[in-house]
């Protein structure tokens, strides 16, 4: 039996007010809350409201068994908390039907994967938390910012206790592989990898209105794969439903009438964690550089593309040591929000997705001078006189501390359990 | 495909970006294999580069017909044509134009400047026109600039050949809105009389259709581009302490000096190590010395005066961004260079070379605030610098005249056929 495995992305990052130079040291709040606002009311109202309110109904008219992932990033699930709670609710409602999962990313849609290590095991905590107190679930899938991935952030993913991650399909690591089986990590093959159909996924997301897709051919389309082909991933940006295509596009009704068709074919639904927890992985896949879900190179140029991003990644991310000693919540908050992957796709020449900048270069410009105010915050607490290397060894001393007593503790729960055991024979 | 153009400057001896535009237009057209250019202006001095193209003196075509004697045709002239080519024009009077005032060849004298009788020489080019117009043999007329237009309308009677006209700036740009009628009147009308009309940008082409009511089919964008600069690495920056802010150009209402003056008050409040240089001159220099001195930059603020030939690429060379404010610019070549020089540019939003650059930082003339962070930005941000430097230079340097040529070939062979 052939399964489909939906997943919806949503990220919206809080957009940077324009910040001239003169502000630095003098004004230290980097945000415009009205374009921010604006957009995620515009995405709530246009798309994610009508999108969930249809897959409430598909999930109930098809007693559970459509089922579907959600990966919604930190910044994101803040921002609807602040301005659209009502989105909240509605997913909490789903999360209650038990056919919806949520995935897990990095909280601020972030790079740190690529550029820092404790930055990503951090922030993916931080959003897993976050899951599990807005919605009672605690995510088991990982979801890297724009599916970056490779082979070693996929160890690192592993080695947090995530059993599955999602990946796209891209030729350079699929090869003549199909993207419809269960794959595993080559550096760590507890880690099983879902990889996504890029051409379907596309089809949906970019060719629904130019193909004039209809549910009956996309569900024949995955009908007539090979008969061991057995998931069939699709991952989609929520915004997909209402704003890439409109309502009046009849995309929500092309959404609602696919569970019906796919049943007509013997075809199911499944989520993500569930089918990889049965299925064995066929191979291993090798990816030795980083790759996203991004263009046709499936690479990371469009964030780190040009020197502008380079940087403005290197400036930002060589402080990291420093903001994480730091216990200023206001600090680390901008440090989160500083970090949101689609500054630096702004500053991109070719591939500025979603800018309201006019150029990369004044992207660059605006976000250089917040950091720069950002820096000398930071520098206030943590003087760079302090040498790097010193900081870090006290760093070091304080986690290895950290993990000690942890370890003492454990320790200590033993031998009282122990003890308690000794007692009561 | 001949091409009978008239012009009003050529380089080595220019005065504006008219003159630039003419060479590189005729140089980059010259590469077509079939294309012939008769280009005229008022007054040539003798060492134009006339490798591709053939220049024609408008001093030297006589217009009223006058006896003189093959030897001392020779002696007078033969330094700059030959006299039995001007015997042969001279059969190409058809009409009295004794009322101009000639020499004794029978030819006009043209200043070729832009002197106080401005109009008056207009007229009289036209009658030179006449007189071509009769004996050259061309398929297609092309005017440079509104001083021309009335010599390829009667051209245009005459032989019943296409009309095109190049608009390279029009009074409203020069006048920022106080549009001089007669200037209006020659423009309008040498607009109406075309078969075709070519803008330098888009902003050109707004206003030719709204301000002189053209249909906008008749009005096609052809932008300018830039020669390429053989010996570009022959210029060298030297290594300051101090950071160089470039403005070049006249220092005239039109190009928004007093934005510049600002903007470098802004920077200088936040920052040193950064100086401003002024190059140019223009009617507006003292109001800006006195500007520059009432807002106490006057020790980060130098005027350098006129510069010309190697010395503007070389200041452009030596700076580390250059600036053009302008308030209106129907194309603005200058940025192009400094860019080629390996320059950063910080262009307003209205110019016209602001519709075919990415590499450039593009603010609007009036916002000082804009300005001062884009140059604060690049001054202070080595990674801003080399961005703009190497993918700048890149850029200027694929913006060829010969692709420009290829536009203006297709519109000849459009109002021929």
């Amino acid at each position: 039996m052939k399964n489909i495995c939906f997943y919806f992305q949503i990220h919206e990052p809080i957009q940077l007010k324009r910040y001239r130079f003169f502000d630095i040291g003098q004004n230290h709040y980097y945000y415009d809350d009205f374009q921010t606002e604006d957009r995620i009311q515009r995405l709530v109202s246009q798309s994610y409201m009508d999108a969930n309110h249809t897959i409430s109904e598909m999930i109930r008219s098809s007693n559970g068994k459509f089922r579907c992932a959600f990966v919604i990033s930190g910044i994101t699930l803040e921002l609807f908390e602040q301005y659209a709670p009502e989105v909240i609710d509605s997913f909490k409602a789903l999360a209650k039907t038990g056919s919806v999962d949520f995935l897990v990313e990095p909280y601020a849609h972030s790079l740190a994967s690529v550029f820092n290590e404790d930055e990503f095991s951090k922030q993916v905590k931080l959003h897993a938390d976050k899951i599990n107190f807005l919605f009672g679930i605690k995510p088991t899938t990982f979801f890297n910012t724009e599916l970056i991935y490779s082979d070693e952030i996929g160890a690192l993913v592993s080695q947090m206790g995530y059993k599955t991650m999602m990946i796209d399909e891209a030729k350079h690591v699929m090869g003549w592989k199909s993207p419809n089986f269960v794959y595993k990590n080559a550096l760590s093959p507890k880690l099983k990898l879902l990889v996504r159909n890029w051409k379907l996924s596309d089809d949906v997301a970019f060719r629904f209105e130019s193909s004039m897709l209809t549910a009956e051919k996309f569900i024949s389309w995955i009908a007539a794969l090979p008969e061991n082909e057995q998931i069939i991933n699709i991952g989609l940006g929520y915004e997909t439903f209402g704003m890439t295509h409109t309502a009046e596009s009849g995309i929500f009704n092309f959404l609602k009438a696919l569970p019906y068709h796919a049943m007509e074919q013997n075809i199911g639904f499944v989520l993500p964690s569930e089918f990889t927890k049965k299925t064995e992985a066929l191979d291993a896949l090798s990816a030795p550089y980083p790759m996203s879900w991004v263009g046709n190179d499936k690479d990371l140029t469009p964030w780190t593309g040009n020197d502008l991003q380079q940087e403005a990644l290197n400036k930002l991310y060589a402080v990291s040591e420093r903001v994480n000693l730091c216990k200023d919540k206001p600090l680390k908050r901008d440090w989160l929000m500083l970090q949101s992957s689609n500054h630096f796709r702004y500053m991109s020449h070719r591939d500025a997705w979603g800018t309201s900048f006019e150029s990369a270069y004044d992207a660059f410009m605006n976000y250089m001078n917040i950091l720069a105010d950002f820096l000398e915050r930071v520098e206030a607490q943590y003087p760079s006189t302090i040498e790097n290397e010193e900081l870090s060894e006290l760093l070091k001393t304080i986690t290895n501390q950290e993990k000690e007593i942890e370890l003492l503790e454990e320790e200590v729960t033993k031998l009282k359990a122990r003890k308690a055991k000794a007692i009561k024979e | 495909m001949k091409a009978l153009m008239f012009g009003w400057e050529f380089p080595p001896h220019i005065l504006g970006g008219l003159g630039t535009a003419s060479y590189g237009l005729t140089k980059g057209m010259s590469q077509q294999e079939d294309m012939e250019i008769t280009f005229v202006i008022p007054k040539p001095h003798g060492d134009e580069d006339q490798s591709f193209l053939k220049i024609i003196g408008a001093c030297n075509v006589p217009v009223v017909w006058k006896e003189n004697d093959w030897n001392y045709v020779k002696q007078r002239i033969g330094w700059i044509m030959h006299p039995d080519e001007y015997y042969w024009l001279r059969n190409g009077i058809k009409y009295d134009f004794s009322r101009i005032y000639t020499n004794d060849l029978g030819c006009i004298d043209f200043s070729g400047r832009y002197p106080e009788n401005l109009i008056e020489e207009i007229g009289n080019y036209e009658a030179v026109a006449s007189v071509l117009a009769h004996q050259l043999d061309f398929d297609v007329i092309h005017s440079h600039d509104w001083l021309t237009y009335p010599a390829g309308v009667f051209a245009k009677q005459i032989s019943g050949k296409p009309l095109v006209i190049h608009v390279h700036a029009t009074d409203f740009d020069r006048s920022r809105g106080n549009v001089n009628p007669t200037v209006y009147g020659i423009e309008k009308r040498g607009m109406d009389m075309a078969d075709h009309i070519m803008t330098v940008s888009d902003l050109t082409r707004n206003i030719v259709i709204e301000k002189y009511h053209q249909d906008p089919r008749k009005v096609t964008t052809v932008h300018n581009a830039v020669e390429p600069l053989p010996d570009a690495d022959s210029f060298t920056k030297t290594l300051r302490k101090d950071k160089v802010v470039t403005f070049l150009g006249r220092i005239t209402m039109q190009k928004g000096p007093e934005y510049f003056v600002e903007a470098a008050h802004r920077v200088l409040q936040k920052t040193n190590g950064v100086r401003f240089v002024m190059a140019g001159s223009g009617d507006m220099m003292e109001a800006m010395i006195d500007l520059v001195a009432r807002r106490g930059i006057a020790h980060k603020f130098h005027f350098t005066g006129f510069l010309k030939g190697r010395q503007v690429h070389e200041m452009l060379a030596e700076s580390d961004v250059y600036i053009m404010p302008s308030v209106s610019e129907p194309f603005g070549i200058s940025p192009l260079e400094a860019m080629q020089v390996g320059t950063p540019s910080i262009i307003s939003k209205q110019s016209g070379c602001a519709e075919i650059l990415t590499h450039a930082i593009k603010t609007d003339y009036w916002d000082i605030d804009a300005m001062a962070d884009a140059i604060y930005a690049i001054v202070k941000n080595p990674a801003m610098y080399e961005s703009l430097r190497t993918l700048g230079k890149e850029e200027a340097n694929n913006k060829k005249w010969y692709d420009a040529g290829l536009k203006v070939r297709a519109i000849y062979n459009m109002v021929k056929y």
